[in-house]
Order: C-alpha cells, then structure tokens, then sequence
C-alpha cells in the first residue's frame, strides 16, 4: 500500500505566535517552527497502515518554506520512506483554496498512491477544511477527523469523531483520510531511524517544477485577503489568595460581589 | 437585496442554535435564505423557526443519501449562483462543506469568523489574541461562522418555500454506514454554557471528577477538562477544553487543577470572568485568572459548593 501524508510546519504553539504587521501573514521570524503534532499522528497512522499490510511505502508532501524541510525530516526519522516539497517565495500567503489546488498538484507528482492521509485541523489556521477540499479536487472520497481507521482490501472505514457524535464512514480506496488528536499516540524517532533519514530521498520541487503557475498561489493572486490584525491586549492577572482554610468561601464572596451568583 | 445562502444546520429533526446565529449575520449581507438538506419533511418541521429568525425563503432539499456530506454541497453550488454569500457554521461538518463548496466553485473562504459585515469579515485567531478582518476578492465568499460569536435577533422574513433537486454527486463519495449521537446528559452544552467547571491532572482520577461535576451542578454550570484530564481518562473527549478542544467564552470559567499551558488558556482566556483553584502558585493559569486561589481543589471547590449551595436557600 502506497500512502501519502500530508505534513505541515507550524508555529509552535509553545511559543508567543505574531501576525506580521506589513502583509499580516504568520510572522516566522518571531516563532519556533515544528512539525504540526496532528501529522505526527497522521505519520504514525500511515506507519501503522503500512506495518500491518507488512509492505508499502509513506511518502510525505509538504507545501511551505525551505525550513519545513525540519517537519519533513521529522517524519521521515519516524519512519516515512520519501518526501516531496513544495517550496517557492512565491507561495507566500496563499489561501486555503490556493493551497488545496497546489497540494492536489504534488500528490499528483506520486505515482499509484491508494490513501492520503492528513491531520483533521491545523493548529495555526484551523480552516480543518484543505484534506475534504483536497479530496473533491482528486476526485476521491473524504473520510475525516477518523479517530479509528482500517483498511480491508480495498475497503477503507472510519470512526470519525466530532461534536456531533461519532459518525461510521466507509469507501473505497483511493481515497482521503484525516485523522483526529485522539487516533494514535506518534512514535519518537529512533536513533536509527534519525541517521536513516538522512539518506532518505526528498524531491524538492518550485512552482514550475511542480507544474504550478505563479497566478494560481501566492497572496497577491490570493482568493481572500487579511486586511487588518492587531494583538489583543493580554488579560491582566487579577487578585491571588493562598488557602487559609476559607479559600472557597473567598471564592463565593468574590463571585457575589461581581453578581455571578 | 441579493440573497444569502445559509446551510441550516440540525440534527435528528431539530435544529441547531447556531442557525439562528447565521440568519442574523446574513441580515448583514442581504437577504436570508435557508437551505435545508435532509430527509423527506425535515424542512416542515424547521420552517416556523427559520421564518422567525429571518429566513426571506426557505429551500428545501430532500434526499435519503447516505453519501456524506456531498447532498450538502451539491445543493449549495447549484444555488450560489444568485447569491451573494454563503453562511455556514464552522462545526466539523461546515468546515468541510464550505472548503468543498469553495474550491468547485472558486470562491475565496473566510474560515471561523467572528463578525460579519457588508465590508468583510472578523477573526480572533490564537485563542484569541489576535483579531484580524478579512475580505474576499471573489463573488460569493464562503463563510463559515464560529457558534456563539453572533448575538440571535429574532425579526421575521417572508419564509417563502421553495423546493429544489439534489444534484447527483459528482465524483465517489464516502458512505455513512451508521451515526451515534453525543449523549447530552442533563447539564449545558460547553459551548453554551454561562458557567463551566473544567478539571485538570489536578484531578487526579475519574473518579474524583465528581468534585467537579459537584460544583458544575450546584452552578448549573457545564463541566470541561483539559487535555492531559482528557488523556488520563478521568473525563471524555468530548469535553476538552482548548485549542484541540472547544474554545468558550463564558461569564464564568472555574479550573480546578489546570495549570493553565498556553493551548488550554487558548480555548478559554476570553470568557468574561475565570477563577482558578491551583496548588502552585506558579501555575501560569493565574496570569489570566481574575480571582485565584492558591490551594487544593478538594478543600476549595466542596467548599464553595457549600457557599453556593446555601446562597441558593
Ligand atoms: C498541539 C497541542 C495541542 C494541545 N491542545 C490542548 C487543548 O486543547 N486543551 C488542553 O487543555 N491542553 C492542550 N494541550 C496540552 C497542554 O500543553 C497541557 O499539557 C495541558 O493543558 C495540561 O493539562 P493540565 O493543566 O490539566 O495538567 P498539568 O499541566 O499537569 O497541570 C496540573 C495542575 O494541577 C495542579 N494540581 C495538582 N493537584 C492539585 C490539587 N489537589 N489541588 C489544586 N491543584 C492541583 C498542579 O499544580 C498543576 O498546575 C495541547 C498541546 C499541544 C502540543
Ligand atoms: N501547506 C501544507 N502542506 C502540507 N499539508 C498541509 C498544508 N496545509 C494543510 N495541510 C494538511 O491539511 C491538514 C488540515 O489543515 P487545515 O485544513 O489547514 O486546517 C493538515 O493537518 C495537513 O495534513
């Protein structure tokens, strides 16, 4: 089984995240960069995948800047076999629909895959939308936010888990996949599985290499446009009592004195 | 007045609160027409509703599809032609139905708004510390708006019914073989609640959450969790609180046991008041707490409790 995992890099959310002031995209310089946690648990689905058939191959695609050639080296110490990158200065704000065209474009630069598999939402835009927009432009099933996964066959089926309760989903392979935080725990990379990475193939790709016009992404060409942004002010830390036995009754007199009860 | 498309979202014959939400955002953009994709008469039993809320037409889509999600959009795009938006609510679900819907028909998508206006739209983004406003540069925008972020105002529309077809869905289709709704048990829903109880590590065991869901209850309050509660089993997921989690702003937030990590404090630092009860008086919870208390759960929160329980009578 041939599966494709779709990786993206992040700001940590550890770290204070910014909105640039000149073309509001995400401030990189400001923030850690790392593999987004929900595609460690996409990586670690498809791994899974892959050891129970007891062959096939994980090929991870990445769309974004030269550094997130960390979040794919991250993947790949954990085990994925190869990569493809897209990385072009001018993908640079591109919108979700633009960036859902372009990905469809590299998944389309591996050859016979049968599932892609994708995190449910991510943590900096959560549009949780581009692995469903990928699928309808593929032509294939979406089968998201799956908190359990198995695949018979040709047969994939899901237990996907959202807040309208758990929905059953099942199709036929080829087809989407997003996985949800509570799928799987990510293995850390091994020793081994760090220096194997290295000679791990990685097919890095620009905008024409990806066979992508420059007027399909980028934020000038973009579908929708951040006009403005401003950080909030932080919320000032307000009054802290130690526990003198009396700690609840504090409590209660504070809220009846705000009038919440 | 151009219309407005809004995807009525129900379940199980009843409809959501957050469709109301977006009838009166679309009064914003022109005029609201609700779409209602479902199985035969579901759009009978929602149409006083919607008429109330300001639907000017209510479109009803019947179809006993078991293809997900692709009755939904399939519907929308053969009417967004006419229209000058499209509201949808950024649930699970919406998301996927308004990315799909954008990327057929090439329309820009503003994901998990706060605000609607003829001019754009707003977001708070990072757990709420920034707020950014957005445009599309392309006819009808796709919207999909965050639940509660719009106050409801009821003033009524004409509520003229019309039924259309259910185009065939393009492309293979996942098929739902089977749903479980959420057991919704007796308390508020998180995200609707005024008051939320959330439990911590703190905690310590399932078990002991009862001194939570104790508090939540003589608040009526809703009771949530944060993610390593979630992870330790002492409470169900669907219950986390967070950037993974819901986010909620309600009057009143109490953690009991939360440290306050920067992923917690983004699902719940713009509710109105937060108290927190933490043993350390380092936890970074007390950073955004109003009123805290440096202490053990188990002694505070069956003590406030009682002080709540007795102010009652
Ligand atoms: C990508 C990502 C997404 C995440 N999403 C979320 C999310 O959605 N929601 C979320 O909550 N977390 C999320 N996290 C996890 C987050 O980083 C923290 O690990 C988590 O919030 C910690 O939960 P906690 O405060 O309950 O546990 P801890 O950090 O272990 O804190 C427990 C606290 O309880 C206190 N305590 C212990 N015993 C008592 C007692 N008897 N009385 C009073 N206080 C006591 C301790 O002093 C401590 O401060 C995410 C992390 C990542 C990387
Ligand atoms: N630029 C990207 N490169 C690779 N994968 C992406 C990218 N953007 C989104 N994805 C995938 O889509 C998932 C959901 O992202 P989103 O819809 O943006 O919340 C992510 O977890 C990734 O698996």
């Amino acid at each position: 089984m041939k599966i494709v995992t779709l990786v993206k890099q992040v700001a940590d959310t550890y770290s204070e995240r910014k909105l640039s002031d000149s073309d509001h995209t995400l401030d990189r310089e400001g923030t850690e960069a790392v593999i987004d946690e929900i595609n460690e648990r996409a990586v670690e689905q498809a791994l899974l995948l892959k050891e129970a058939a007891g062959d096939g191959e994980v090929v991870v695609v990445c769309m974004g800047p030269d550094r997130a050639s960390d979040a794919i080296r991250k993947a790949l110490s954990m085990g994925a076999d190869s990569a493809v990158h897209l990385s072009d200065e001018a993908i640079h704000g591109s919108c979700a629909v633009q960036t859902a065209r372009a990905l469809t474009k590299l998944i389309g630069t591996v050859e016979g895959w049968d599932l892609v598999i994708a995190g449910n939402s991510a943590s900096d835009g959560q549009v949780a939308a581009v692995p469903a927009m990928v699928a309808d432009l593929l032509g294939v099933p979406a089968l998201t936010w799956a908190n359990e996964l198995s695949v018979s066959g040709s047969t994939v089926t899901v237990k996907r888990e959202t807040d309208d309760g758990v929905t059953h989903l099942s199709a036929e392979l080829p087809a989407v996949v997003s996985v949800g935080e509570k799928s799987n725990e990510p293995r850390y990379p091994s020793f081994k599985g760090i220096m194997a990475a290295k000679k791990k193939p990685v097919n890095n790709l620009d905008l024409a290499g990806a066979g992508i016009d420059g007027s399909e992404v980028g934020l000038a060409n973009a579908l929708v446009s951040v006009t403005s942004s401003a950080p909030k002010p932080p919320k000032q830390a307000g009054e802290k009592v130690t526990d003198e036995g009396d700690g609840g009754a504090k409590i209660a007199e504070y809220l009846v004195g705000q009038k919440l009860i | 007045m151009a219309e407005v498309l809004v995807l009525v979202d129900h379940v199980d014959g009843e409809i959501k609160k957050t469709t109301y939400e977006l009838l009166t955002a679309a009064k914003a953009l022109g005029s609201p027409s609700a779409v209602v994709v479902g199985g035969a008469g579901a759009a009978d039993k929602l149409a006083d509703g919607l008429t109330e809320h300001g639907a000017d037409k209510i479109y009803a889509a019947e179809t006993d599809s078991t293809d997900f999600l692709a009755p939904e959009v399939a519907v929308l795009e053969s009417l967004i032609g006419s229209a000058a938006g499209v509201l949808i609510s950024a649930s699970a679900n919406g998301k996927e139905v308004a990315g799909r819907l954008a990327v057929r028909t090439g329309s820009g998508l503003l994901s998990d708004v706060v605000g609607v206006t003829g001019d754009g739209v707003q977001h708070s983004i990072f757990g709420g510390a920034y707020t950014a406003e957005a445009k599309a540069n392309t006819e009808h925008p796709v919207i999909t708006v965050r639940p509660g972020a719009i106050d409801i105002e009821a003033s009524a529309g004409a509520g003229a019914r019309e039924s259309v077809e259910v185009p065939a869905a393009s492309g293979r289709q996942a098929t739902v073989t089977g749903r479980e709704p959420i057991q919704g048990g007796s308390r508020p829903e998180l995200t609707e609640a005024t008051v939320i109880v959330s439990g911590g590590r703190g905690v310590g065991s399932a078990e002991d959450f009862t001194v939570v869901e104790g508090l939540a209850d003589s608040l009526g309050a809703a009771v949530g969790a944060s993610r390593a509660a979630v992870d330790s089993g002492y409470y169900p997921p669907q219950f986390q609180v967070g950037q993974t989690g819901k986010s909620v702003s309600p009057q009143l937030y109490i953690a009991l046991g939360i440290s306050g990590a920067i992923q917690h404090r983004a699902g719940m630092q713009t509710s109105k008041t937060i108290v927190a009860v933490n043993k350390d008086e380092e936890a970074p919870i007390f950073e955004v707490a109003d009123f805290g208390i440096v202490g053990d759960l188990f002694k505070v929160a069956p003590q406030l409790q009682d002080e709540v329980t007795k102010r009652k009578g």
